[in-house]
This record gives C-alpha cells, structure tokens and sequence, in this order.
C-alpha cells in the first residue's frame, strides 16, 4: 500500500511541475519568441513599388550591412557603451565599497539618494536634465552669464553624447550600486577575520577579498549595461526634440529602426534592423560572459 | 547556502542594539569625516535635478525663464501649477495617471504571479524538458525588449491589438529575470521537507503553492513586482509605439506629448506648458519614489538573491 501511494505522489508531482511552468512558458512563447520569429519572416521580404511584397532572401539583410545611417547607429551606442559603462560601474563600485565600508555617517541617506534616480522614469530624467542643459533658463547657463564666462552648450554637437552618458549615468549608478551592495552584505565575517589576521588594510581587503566576492554581481550588472546601452531610445528620442539639428531620426540603432516603422513605413527593413541589433546585442553579451569566465578558469 | 539565503543582512545593519561582532573590520574603526563629506557632494550630484524640479514646480513659464533656476522666485505658485496640471485639455493628466496605474499594477501583479509559479516548478519539480526550457527563458533575458517592440508592434497589429491596453500589458507580462530570481529564491526558501510535510497530510499541490510557499515567495514576490512596476510605470518606448490615442496614454507619453507643445509653442499660446510638463514630472515621480522608500526591506533583499548567486 504504502509503495503505491509513494509512486502516485510521485507521478502527480511530476505532472504538477509542468502545470505551474505552463501559463509563463506559453506567453513566453506568444510575446517573446513569436515576435522574433514573425520579424525574422518579415525581414526575408521586401515591398515593391510595382508587384507588391517579394521573396527576398537575405537581401535585406545584406542592405543592412552595408547601410551608412545602421552602421553609424551602432558605432555611436558601442562609443557610448565603451565610455559610459565603465565610468557608471567603476563609480557604482566606489560608492557600493564606501557604504560597505562601515565609515560614513548618514549611510542609509546617502544609499537611498543616491538609489532615488532609479525610481524616476527616463522620461523625466531627460527631459529634466534636458531643461537644465539648456540655454534659456538651465542654470549651468544662468550661472555663467552671471559670472560673465562663456555659457556651456551641453546640447551641442560635440557634447551630446557626453550629455547623454550623464543622463544614463545618473538614472542607473545607484541601482548598480544596490545590487553591489547588497553582494557586499553577503560576505561572511570569517573572511574579513582572516584577512585581518594577515594584516591586510582597509584597500588590501577589498582589493583581495571583497572583489572577488563581487564577481557574480558584478558580471550582472555587466550583463544588464549591455543591454541597456545598445538599445539606447529614449534619452535621445527626448533631447531630439530640444536639438533636432545635432540627434538625427537615426542617431542610435534603435532610433533608427523606430524611424524606419514609424516614419519611413519601411515595415520589413524595420523588421531587420531590430533582428540584427537584439542579434549584436546577445552576441556582445555573449563575448563579454565568455572572456570573464575564461580569465575567472585560468 | 544559508550564507547567501535572501534573509535581510542589509537593513539591520546600523541598529545601535546589535553587537558589532557581524561586521568585522569596520565596526571598531571610527567614521571618516573626508568620506562622509566625499559621499555627501556625491549625493548632492543625485538630487540636485530633483531639488530643481522641485523649485521649478513652483514657478509660472516667465519666472522660470526670469529667476535663477535653484531658488524660488518672488511668486511661488505650486498650487496653481498642480491645478492648471489636473484641469488642462479637460483633465487629460489624471487619465494619463490613471492608465499608467492600471497599465503598471496589472503587468506587475501578473508577472510577479507568472515568474512566481514558474519558478516555483523549475525549482522543486522534475519533468521532461524542464532543463531546457529553463535555459531557453535564461536565454531570453539577453534579448532586448526594445529590439522586441517593433516585432512584437508588428505582430499585434496583425491581431488588432494595436491601440488597446493590452498591446502595453501583455508584453510586461513576461520577465525573464523575474523568473530567474524567483527559481533561484524558491530553491532555498521553500524548504522541500515542508512540501513533503504538506503532501503527506493531503493538501494538493496547488493549495500547498497558494498557502504555503507564496507566503515563503514572499520577499522575492515583491522584488519582481515592485520592478516590473517600476519598468512599466517608466516604459516609453512601447507605449510610445502601440498608442497613438491620447486617452489611452501613459504618463510618459503624454509628459513627452506635452514637452513637444511646449517645445513648439515657444512663447506663443501655449507659453504655460511649460510650467505644466515640470510640475506633471514633479507629480508622475512621487508615488514610485514613495513605493521604493516605503518598501526598501523587500527589495533590497530580493535583489541580494539576485546577485550574490549565478
């Protein structure tokens, strides 16, 4: 008796872990896979003035390629990932380490504070540092006129992306911080007992213990800044509208593709352009996973 | 395991009745003055735009353009600025919170819920293709949602849902991450000798999910709700894409909407919009930064899960 109620148990459990898995995996499949799957059919195809929509193979994607507008797209959002990412982690890890520390006064106003940008929709970030950017009434530029110096053009050709970096830097160092904090907590005391033991100081301890414990962490908010910065939208979608002459419809890639759709009726090449960035993106995170774990397994 | 157990280590950090034995190398060391100092101009750098937003809510178009930009001017007016916002185009800011409530608390619970109840299976059951739908949902979380709003703009406007509140719901309905971190959360505070408990006194696997493990999902639950609310409360771009009524806006949309006519209108008609979009950015922040004060246990907690493990 016993051994029959045993494997029934054990056969109704097994059908329920499908069963809870089930509601997530199919809108998993309807959102998430069917979008790419319908985008990547879309983009083998091409409409044609005369005789409509036209198997095309992968000439889009050759178009792709070799488009100017694309590939400069692309090359501006990997300029700004390669600036901006470092800069935005190097000084969430400072603030992460500095709070961990266990010195400052006023700890937990300056975590939240400095984690308060997070909550604020990127909207209303850009559209907030846009005004204080600007010309008329931001007060960088009040200030210097007051001060009788050259009033800073923040929106100008050559400082936009720097301007923009500020904007993305801003929203998201204190979320990196957090999740590096919270890494920090979770080290257990015997390591930091050990280390003093051995005479390390308040720098050898977290040279050698306290960043190699935040590895994982810090390889996810690696992870999440990829992504961020390739599929840059909003903050430049924002300031176009403040200097259309400096952000053109095809500035970052995801712009560019949004222009496409939207403006260009280009529902196919559209299609393409998305498929080949989220491509470049899974590729760039992949890369940057595979040389971490190479250099962590020697 | 229990080391890295989502319990709360932050919070309780600081409480003058601990002993100070839990932090080994700071607790005997005195405060540093220089890095207090340090960390506070740092922090002014964060809320610096906040505060001018904050100045700014209380001035009419002409004073922002007259008064310098960090203090207030001779006439503060937030009261008028907060009614001119509610009343303009016939109350159109309300609708516009109301959606973005509707549109972030559904997306939230659900998702929350969904990541919940998979990762609860992927965590204390195994099936046939249990490893590699794991991994393909794993997958996922690289592919970038806005390089998935165009497909999925195009998908649903094959299926006319298109300009309706689900073309912003259904897509927040489907976290990756969230799913991740609840598995991972699920697999150390739902203990499997309280199932095999439960199972052997009778209860169902779904009564055993809805009464017990929900309750121990709990901290992590939050984590993934307060999240996907934050994303979707701040979501742009989709929104941006599959609305093109106003009544059916975000927030986000209509602020942005807004800034265009202020932009536009230079000093003509609409001279006042501009005072409108500051004091409605003022307002369409509040209730999140009120939600992540309010509910820092919680989240801080679940995002040590998240972290610490890979």
């Amino acid at each position: 008796m016993a051994v029959t109620t045993a494997t029934s148990a054990k056969g109704k459990r097994r059908a329920a872990g499908p069963l809870f898995v089930a509601p997530f995996m199919v809108l998993f499949l309807l959102l998430f896979l069917a979008p790419l799957g319908y985008a990547a059919y879309l983009s083998l195809f091409q409409e044609r003035l005369i005789g409509g929509t036209a198997f095309v193979g992968l000439d889009n994607y050759v178009k792709a390629v070799q488009d100017p507008l694309l590939i400069h797209g692309v090359g501006r959002v990997a300029l700004f990932f390669v600036i901006q990412v470092p800069v935005m982690l190097l000084l969430a890890l400072l603030f992460a380490l500095a709070l961990d520390s266990g010195l400052l006064r006023l700890a937990r106003v300056i975590r939240l504070g400095i984690f308060v940008p997070y909550a604020v929709p990127s909207v209303v970030a850009a559209l907030m540092w846009g005004y204080l950017y600007g010309p008329d009434f931001g007060p960088f530029a009040q200030l210097s006129r007051n001060l009788d110096l050259p009033v800073p053009d923040f929106l100008s050709e050559g400082w936009m992306l720097s301007s923009l970096a500020n904007i993305v830097t801003w929203e998201f160092v204190g979320y990196n911080m957090i999740i590096l904090y919270a890494a920090l907590r979770t080290i257990p005391p015997e390591l930091y007992e050990a280390a003093a033991v051995d005479g390390a100081g308040a720098w050898r301890t977290a040279w050698s213990v306290k960043l190699p414990a935040l590895r994982p962490a810090l390889m996810l908010t690696l992870l999440f800044s990829i992504i961020g910065s390739f599929q840059l939208f909003n903050e430049p979608n924002l300031l176009m509208k403040i200097a259309p002459d400096v952000i053109s419809s095809s500035y970052t890639a995801n712009l560019y593709a949004y222009s496409l759709a939207f403006t260009g009726q280009q529902v196919n090449y559209a299609a393409t352009v998305s498929f080949l960035l989220g491509l470049v993106i899974v590729i760039a995170s992949y890369a940057v996973l595979l040389t971490a774990n190479r250099r962590r397994t020697p | 395991m229990t080391t890295t157990a989502p319990a709360a280590p932050i919070t309780t950090d600081r409480s003058p009745t601990k002993p100070p034995a839990r932090r080994g190398p700071s607790s005997s060391r005195r405060r540093s003055t220089p890095l207090t100092i340090a960390m506070l101009a740092v922090l002014a750098y964060f809320l610096l735009p906040l505060f001018w937003l904050l100045i700014a809510s209380t001035k009419s178009t002409q004073d922002l353009f007259n008064s310098f930009g960090l203090w207030f001017s001779d006439a503060p007016q937030l009261l008028a600025n907060i009614k001119e916002t509610f009343t303009q185009d016939d109350g159109v800011f309300v609708q516009w919170l109301l959606n973005t409530l509707l549109y972030a608390v559904v997306s939230a619970l659900g998702a929350a819920l969904l990541a919940a109840g998979a990762g609860y299976g992927f965590a204390k059951f195994r099936f046939r293709g249990d490893r590699a739908a794991f991994n393909l949902v794993l997958g996922a979380v690289m592919v970038p949602t806005t390089a998935l709003a165009i497909p999925t703009y195009l998908l649903f406007a094959e299926a006319g849902l298109v300009n309706t509140p689900w073309a912003i719901i259904l897509p927040s309905l489907v976290n990756p991450f969230g799913l991740y971190l609840m598995r991972v959360y699920a697999q150390d505070a739902v203990p499997d000798s309280i199932l095999e408990a439960a199972r052997i006194d009778g209860a169902g696997e779904a009564r055993i999910f809805f009464t017990i493990a929900l309750r121990l999902l709990a901290p992590g639950l939050v984590t993934v709700l307060l999240f996907t609310l934050v994303a979707t409360w701040n979501n742009y771009f989709l929104p941006l894409i599959m609305l093109n009524d106003p009544d059916l806006y975000p927030i986000t949309v209509g602020l942005s909407s807004w800034a265009a006519q202020a932009q536009n209108g230079g000093a003509g008609a609409s001279s006042d919009m501009l005072a409108l979009v500051v004091t409605g950015s003022l307002i369409s922040i509040l209730p999140l930064v009120a939600a992540f004060l309010l509910l820092q246990r919680y989240w801080q907690s679940g995002l040590a899960a998240g972290g610490v493990k890979q």
